[in-house]
């Protein structure tokens, strides 16, 4: 398998009143093609940023990005054109995502008049391919995300996304704000498309439960940092960072007889503004010693598990 | 069981929004009951009518939109429903009280959270400033805030610690019923977790009843002693949790556990959705409601009322197919 | 809602003015409204064959008379017949009101576009101008503006509205904040959308709607501003009938014959009134959120 997607150590500050912040920080990875990449972690650690950065929606600070083998960190406009083409984005909110104005038929032929597809009957019979390829009913052709339910607008940001036949789609919590019979509709369907279009997924969410079902690898970040890397099956099995268990043993199960072994935190996340050198995890860690505000970095401690605390073999 | 633990009976409860030319079946015969110290979980999806109970329960409806048009809610030995405003407004806040679902929108941003707590006290006990502030401090320490942050805003808190002090806020008259809204879902896991943790430790301490509204099985399978599955304004499966858990009967419940990614991360095994959606609760077909998704339904589940039936035990399931789901399991 | 088996159904596609439309046609307040602008465009548009008189006319030795048969709504000071004043007038006010909001709206949402949309510096620089801009009393600049521009209807339709522009600019910046922000727009940069697309078709169409009600209520502003400007001799030169110059001439005479200004302040009354009941009816028509 190729590699599609290679991402240096990205880093994506945003500049505030009260100092840098730090959403995104010295982040390094490899994707397979056809492959789902997981990112998870709590709100503000940076996970959506990531995806909007590699996607160029937001400007790199500093990092480099990999597509295919070719470095598309510094992108001119007709290049970024034909990159747009082949690296996609599905949001969070259906309705916030779909122009209120514009009818099902709208939003998804919108891709293809864009870039520069005259041929009107040719639109309307790729825009209806779409509807049938996501499983939207010909009825809702000229309906507005309005009056349609939160699944049914999720499946228009799905086929709006198709448009353009990327190979690359960052999927920011597609299905958090969807009720479970209807997620599970749609993990469904993302995952029959992923089959079918050999597609790539970069799967952002907070939704453990989820990302352990969909991804292949897993990121978890912490504060702008990538804490742990490991396949899907290694992370859940044998998670070694201090954040990941916790993380994990967090989740609630939904089974009566399932044992509670939880590593409750304590203290909350803190600002990601002109953060200290060193753990950004060691205030809330159990294992913290002196040594952790020194730098941490990235070590791989069994085949393609990648973790980053000094700690790693005391807490093993 | 005996009689006389039963905090809260709800009988026959029928709520109805009307909007434009619409009138939508928000909560259709729903009894339910709940008994001193006990935790019920309300679960469902969206506009199931979850939040419709419990806001019937403290007549905080959305007015003129939505009423009860029959029913009863009995607590304390009368009929919320029928009791006046003044005596309602008793009870509210300081017998029962609700969480709200976003900790975000709770607070008033220009009171300091202290003080918003001491507002809550004042409504409904006699006591003086001091002990007032006192109480206050008391109940944020409870909640694992320092009392020093007593006169701090809630702009200076986060998401957690914000709903942390609604609880505080909500606890802080010692409330009989707890009525919790998706008290969890605007916060991150492992803050979930230490909510959920203090909930439980602070439900033993203070032995308050519950109502937790919630559309995440695994809280329920956590912190629920008893379970009322909703579906369309009804109420469609009700048992205790371990019952659900271990032999859930309804096809709309076995549904639910089906959507869910299995807990041992088999990705070769596909998810089993639910198909379709729920019906218009403007328009709902006669019969069984979940007749159009359910994968055993036949012509008598569309033209017969079905009625909440005992399958065993206190298992009350609203399914005239419940032995051929048994069966196909 | 329908169930998803009938993909084989087509949905039938209505033009946008279609369903505006039908919306609109279900308010009757804006209907009413409408009407009654149409009826003050034909108005003004048959002027001289509905006036039984031409609005110029003097009659010297017949001033301030009281309705009769001759003069239905009676005389001015200088004689002239007070229904065919009114009845020209509706040319100059419903001009001065539609056009010169025409170039406030113009001016101010291509302004707030540029603050609201791009923000950063360029909404920094371009509030502190409007800052300046609204620090001069806008009759004063107007005034300031007919004056450089010359006396004449059409030049204090252009100082009406350029004095005016920084309230759109303004509602116009407040409303694109907020869409700005929204999925969508990030949506359509994903899929290559250029700047002036994304403002077009998701940005402005999203922000529009309170533009809709100060623009309505401001062509009465605007109709009332050019009578100031008429009256120091900037706005319609007399003997040109225009509402607003007649209110500010009668209100020399407004113990004695109230019915000089009482009458063009009824028909202002009435057309603004249309105008806002036409756009409150608009803004509903054009949200598709806002169904029946």
């Amino acid at each position: 398998m190729a590699t599609i997607l290679e991402v240096q150590n990205l880093k994506k500050y945003f500049s505030t009143p009260r100092g840098l912040l730090h959403a995104v920080d010295d982040v390094s990875f490899k994707m397979e093609a056809g492959t789902t990449l997981g990112v998870v972690g709590e709100s503000g650690c940076g996970k959506s940023t990531l995806g909007r950065t590699i996607l160029h929606l937001l400007d790199s600070t500093d990092g480099k990005i990999f597509f295919e083998g070719e470095d598309v960190t510094q992108v001119n406009r007709r290049k970024l054109r034909q990159l747009r083409k082949d690296m996609q984005i599905i949001f969070q909110d259906p309705f916030s995502s779909l122009n209120p104005r514009m009818s099902v038929s709208d939003t998804i032929s919108e891709a293809f008049y864009i870039n520069g597809e005259k041929n009107k009957d040719y639109i309307r019979s790729e825009t209806r391919k779409l509807m049938d390829t996501v499983g939207l009913a010909r009825i809702f052709e000229y309906s507005y995300p309005h009056e349609l339910d939160g699944g049914r607008c999720q499946r228009i940001g799905i086929a709006r996304a198709l448009a353009l036949n990327p190979k690359f789609i960052v999927c920011d919590e597609p299905v958090s704000a969807l009720d479970v019979s209807i997620q599970a509709q749609i993990l469904n369907l993302m995952s029959d498309l992923q089959k079918e279009k050999k597609l790539s997924y970069m799967f952002v969410t907070h939704d453990l439960s989820v990302v352990r079902y969909v991804s292949d690898e897993i990121i978890v970040m912490y504060l702008g940092q990538m804490v742990e890397k490991a396949s899907s099956d290694e992370l859940f099995k044998n998670p070694l960072h201090p954040y990941t268990k916790a993380l994990l043993s967090a989740i609630p199960v939904p089974d009566v007889h399932h044992k509670k072994n939880r590593v409750l935190l304590q203290g909350e996340i803190s600002s990601p503004i002109n953060p200290a050198p060193g753990c950004r995890f060691a205030a809330r860690c159990i294992n913290a010693t002196p040594e952790c505000k020194k730098p941490q970095k990235l070590v791989e401690v069994s085949q393609g598990h990648f973790v980053s605390c000094s700690k790693v073999q005391e807490v093993k | 069981m005996k009689e006389a633990e039963k905090l809260l009976t709800i009988n026959d409860l029928t709520v109805e929004f009307t909007s434009d030319r619409e009138i939508i079946q928000a909560v259709n015969h729903v009894s339910l009951e709940i008994y001193k110290g006990e935790t019920l979980g309300l679960v469902g999806e969206t506009g199931a009518g979850k939040t419709t109970i419990a806001k019937s329960i403290l007549r905080i409806l959305p007015k003129p939109q939505g009423r009860t048009k029959s029913g009863s809610i009995i607590f304390d030995g009368a009929d919320l429903l029928s009791i006046s405003e003044h005596e309602m407004r008793k009870i509210r806040g300081n017998k029962i009280s609700m969480i709200f679902q976003d900790p975000m929108s709770a607070l008033n941003p220009v009171v300091s959270v202290g003080k918003q707590i001491s507002e809550a006290i004042m409504l409904h006990q006699k006591l003086s400033k001091k002990e007032t502030k006192e109480l206050a401090i008391k109940m944020l320490e409870m909640v694992g805030i320092p009392g020093a942050r007593y006169d701090e805003y809630p702009h200076q808190f986060s998401g957690g610690m914000k709903q942390r002090v609604i609880i505080a806020m909500a606890l802080a008259c010692r409330p009989e019923l707890l009525l919790a809204d998706e008290p969890t879902t605007a916060l991150d896991v492992t803050i979930q977790a230490q909510v959920l943790e203090m909930m439980a430790k602070l439900k033993e301490e203070l032995k308050t009843s519950m109502l937790l509204i919630t559309h995440d099985l695994g809280i329920v399978a956590e912190t629920c002693d008893k379970v009322a599955v909703i579906y369309a304004g009804e109420i469609i499966e009700y048992a205790g949790v371990e019952e659900i858990f271990d032999n859930p009967v309804h096809p709309y419940t076995l549904g639910l556990f089906g959507s869910l990614p299995s807990a041992d991360g088999d990705k070769e095994k596909r998810l089993k959705p639910i198909n379709g959606m729920m019906p218009n609760p403007a328009r709902l077909p006669g019969g069984c409601k979940f007749a159009e998704r359910c994968p055993h339904a036949s012509e008598e589940c569309r033209s017969n009322e079905i009625e909440l039936a005992d399958t065993g035990e206190g298992h009350l399931v609203r399914c005239m197919k419940c032995s051929l789901v048994k069966e196909a399991r | 809602m329908e169930s998803s088996g009938v993909i084989a159904a087509e949905a039938k596609k209505e033009s946008n003015i279609s369903i505006v439309w039908r919306r609109l046609r279900k308010n009757k307040l804006a209907v009413a409204g409408l009407i009654i602008i149409s009826l003050l465009i034909l108005i003004a548009i048959f002027a001289p064959l509905i006036a039984p008189y031409d609005y110029a006319e003097q009659d010297l030795t017949n001033t301030f008379a009281p309705p009769s048969r001759e003069h239905l709504l009676g005389t001015d000071d200088l004689g002239r017949d007070e229904l065919s004043r009114l009845i020209y007038g509706t040319r100059q006010s419903l001009q001065i009101g539609v056009f010169s909001v025409a170039i406030a709206t113009v001016l101010g949402t291509t302004l707030g576009v540029f603050a609201g949309f791009y923000g950063g510096k360029v909404d920094i620089l371009l509030m502190r101008f409007l800052d300046i801009y609204q620090s001069v009393p806008g009759l004063l600049l107007s005034i300031a503006l007919a004056t450089s521009l010359g006396p004449g209807l059409n030049n204090a339709i252009i100082a009406i509205g350029v004095s005016t522009m920084s309230v759109y600019a303004r509602i116009i910046r407040a409303s694109l904040l907020k869409v700005r922000s929204m999925e969508y727009i990030e949506a359509a940069r994903a899929i290559n959308a250029t700047d002036f697309r994304i403002v077009m078709k998701y940005a402005l169409p999203n922000a529009i709607a309170p533009l809709l009600i100060s623009i309505t209520m401001n062509i009465g502003n605007s109709i009332l501003a050019a009578s100031m400007l008429s009256f120091i001799g900037l706005g319609a030169q007399p003997p040109v009938a225009e509402w607003g110059a007649m209110l500010t001439a009668g209100k020399d005479f407004i113990r004695i014959h109230g019915s000089l200004i009482t009458y063009p302040g009824i028909a202002m009354v009435i057309s603004v009134l249309s105008f806002n009941l036409l756009g409150d009816g608009l803004r509903d028509a054009l949200d598709p959120r806002l169904k029946n």
